[in-house]
């Protein structure tokens, strides 16, 4: 696999380049936080950032996206028939994303591009974009992806991996999109014979910066209805500080549910879908009035038993999780998911306790 | 906090020993900086996990709803005054509470920290003595006066003695006055500019708001069975991030508020980007207390302004 050099200063000459033929995404600081925004002209992505507080899932997956509109003037000949409106999948390309929110996008492909369903925007708006990961090499202390699957210079779903070295980064060119993007760009200078082995120190070094972990490895072997019927020994303790925001739903690179609206505005329907949260009552509320998951101990199950058993056991490829530490950080009543995760690992229903443990 | 951790403790111990009450609600340490967690004990043992410091900002009258256990719950100043509010409005019992009183001396605001930290903050230490909070991280170090990183609404407040308890961990601490506190000095900033730039300053205000309802679920307030947002028979308000529907959210959930908000701060400390919703209820507040002399939750008795009518209500404000 090719390594190039791209020293700082071409990294942004390079940038300026890709405009006439991307749309460029980039971590940017905002009042207080940073936040991943379409760049300006002109407008450097901050490299330097820690952690963005919502994910960069919205690129691929809009909180709000029109999926349909129509027009309600009589007169109109299509009145009342709803239609696709014009959309432009324009190439993007999301600067800096980190590893565990790349690989994040592989998790959530497996509900929007599956053998009887594809979502087309979805899969259109995932075909036009270029990931260009920026490896972790200062994991918060809240990181715990080495242990959930990705890890700070995992290159999973990612198009190109930049390694920040000083005065350049050390780029892996991963698939044709990266190389694509990077002979746009301009960047082109090899980086020499010692490279792979400078990013495979970095990476270790990264990887023994990760403070933080969760234990999975009993989660498949453990009874769905057991865990399910914890509730003395987990959910009901766990559950009684939780509000029910969704926080935890909207900042996560890894939920993914939506719920769709009809709207109205002057002669115009649109039909748009927003992301949904089951956290909220409102998301399984019958016509009826009948609510079947009606207290808030059962959304809260609801969400880690989703995460860490319902996707374990239906997928077998690990949990629906990529450690990116955002739910834990700014739940405002500390749920943290990494002890409900090892209280879930370890439960053992025989004496219904759990060694909980809090990393 | 040690001495007033060890109080609660021994008080809650008490308590549940003595068969007084079925659980004891406080808060547990939380396993991240700044956030300790709302938690209920039912045993001795797990008592001994309770702890009081500079970091119990949720307001805990959230959690008594509607309960019908007998409970014990740890009340600051602005949370007793929610505990009153609950009372009045018949969503507890007065009876079924033993409110364990912790004169307050602040909460320091999670927001200013992490965007003053130069990473992600991995420690806090407050020194007690010396008044001074020092967040650390990989690489960085900090140590800033406690009175400069308090929240807002904990600078400016004015009742921070609880106004309903039943024993106190410690004594009473000393109150600022309203003079000194200035409470309503960003409301008169607000108040003071034009429409276009009052305009400018709530949209720009609300820009980063992603509709989670953090705030409103975290306030003791807004316990209605559905709240008017999630309506859908009829449905009053859109679901998408339109701003207009994003403001009218902030707005009328504001007016529900009004003369029973405590500005406790619960609502800002959950917001994860970090909007000041307060800026809505802080002019609603100011506007009871000028209109009908009205402060929230000051006692059980009365029902807020905007509950009742009386003919000798003040209307001279009414055009
Ligand atoms: S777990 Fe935390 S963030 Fe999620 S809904 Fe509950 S209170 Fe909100
Ligand atoms: S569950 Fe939490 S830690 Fe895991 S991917 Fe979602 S936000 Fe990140
Ligand atoms: S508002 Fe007052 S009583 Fe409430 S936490 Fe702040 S200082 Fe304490
Ligand atoms: S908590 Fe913050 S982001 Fe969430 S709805 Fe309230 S103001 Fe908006
Ligand atoms: S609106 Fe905010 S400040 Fe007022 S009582 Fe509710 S949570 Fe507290």
């Amino acid at each position: 696999m090719k390594v190039i050099k791209i020293d700082k200063n071409e990294w942004a000459s390079g940038l300026e380049k890709l405009r006439s033929a991307y749309e460029l995404i980039g971590p940017v600081k905002e009042k207080f936080y940073h936040a991943f925004q379409s760049l300006e002209s002109g407008q450097q992505p901050d490299m330097d950032y820690i952690n963005t507080r919502v994910s960069p899932k919205y690129v691929i997956y809009p909180q709000s996206e029109l999926i349909l509109e129509c027009s309600l003037n009589e007169n109109d000949e299509d009145y009342k028939i709803y239609k696709e409106p014009e959309k432009e999948y324009t190439p993007k390309a999301i600067l800096g994303i980190r590893p565990c929110d790349a690989d994040s996008f592989s998790l959530v492909r497996r509900n929007f591009d599956t053998e009887e369903y594809k979502d087309p925007y979805w899969l259109r708006a995932y075909a036009s974009t270029t990931f260009v990961g920026l490896a972790c090499d200062q994991p918060c202390p809240t990181c715990f992806c080495s242990s959930a699957g990705s890890g700070p210079y995992s290159d999973n779903n990612l198009d190109i991996l930049l390694a920040d070295n000083g005065d350049h980064y050390l780029a892996r060119v991963l698939t044709e999109k990266g190389k694509k993007l990077a002979s746009a760009a301009g960047w082109s200078q090899e980086a020499g014979d010692e490279a792979d082995q400078q990013i495979e120190q970095k990476k270790q070094e990264a990887e023994s910066a990760i403070q933080s972990s969760v234990k999975t490895d009993k989660l498949a072997s453990q009874s769905l209805l057991d865990l399910y019927d914890a509730t003395n020994a987990i959910w009901e303790k766990e559950a009684f500080s939780c509000i029910n925001c969704g926080t935890c739903t909207f900042v996560c690179p890894t939920c993914w549910c939506f719920d769709v609206q009809d709207e109205v505005a002057g002669k115009k329907g649109y039909r748009i879908r927003n992301w949904d949260s089951c956290m909220y009552p409102l998301f399984t509320m019958h016509a009826s009035g009948h609510n079947p998951r009606g207290t808030k101990v059962d959304r809260l199950r609801q969400r880690f038993m989703h995460k860490l058993k319902y996707y374990v056991d239906k997928y077998e490829n690990g949990i629906q999780c990529t450690g990116c530490g955002r739910c834990v950080q700014l739940c405002p009543v500390n749920i943290d998911i990494r002890r409900i995760c090892n209280m879930l690992n370890s439960y053992d229903p025989e004496s219904c306790t759990c060694e909980v443990t809090a990393s | 906090m040690k001495s007033y951790t060890d109080k609660i403790k021994e008080i809650a111990k008490r308590l549940l020993k003595e068969d007084k009450v079925d659980m004891v609600i406080g808060y547990r340490k939380g396993t991240v900086p700044l956030m300790h967690q709302p938690f209920f004990a039912t045993s001795e043992g797990e008592v001994d996990s309770f702890v009081w410091d500079s970091n119990c900002g949720l307001n805990l009258a959230n959690y008594i709803t509607d309960r019908k256990e007998r409970i014990g719950i740890v009340a600051t100043g602005c949370n007793s005054r929610n505990i009153a509010v609950h009372v009045v409005e018949g969503k507890i019992q007065r009876d079924q509470l033993y409110i364990i009183g912790v004169p307050c001396q602040g909460m320091v605001d999670r927001h200013k920290l992490a965007a003053m930290a130069e990473g992600n903050i991995a420690s806090v230490e407050e020194d007690e003595d010396k008044g001074t909070i020092t967040i650390s991280g990989q690489g960085f170090s900090k140590s800033v006066d406690k009175a400069e990183v308090l929240q807002e609404n904990c600078s400016i407040c004015v009742h921070r003695n609880p106004v309903l308890y039943d024993e106190l961990v410690a004594d009473e601490v000393t109150e600022q006055t309203r003079e000194q506190a200035d409470p309503y000095a960003r409301v008169r900033e607000i108040e003071a500019m034009s429409p276009d730039d009052k305009w400018a300053y709530f949209d720009d205000l609300l820009s980063d708001c992603i509709r989670c309802y953090a705030c409103r679920n975290a306030c003791p307030l807004c316990y209605c069975p559905q709240c008017f947002v999630d309506e859908s028979n009829p449905q009053w308000v859109g679901k998408s991030v339109d701003p207009t529907d994003i403001r009218t959210f902030h707005l009328l959930r504001a007016y529900h508020c009004a003369g029973r908000c405590t500005d406790c701060g619960a609502c800002v400390r959950s917001c994860p980007v970090g909007i000041n919703v307060r800026d809505f209820t802080k002019k609603l507040e100011k506007d009871c207390l000028e209109l009908y002399g009205w402060e929230a939750g000051l006692n059980t008795e009365q029902r807020p302004p905007l509950d009742t009518y009386k003919p000798e209500d003040p209307e001279d404000f009414i055009k």
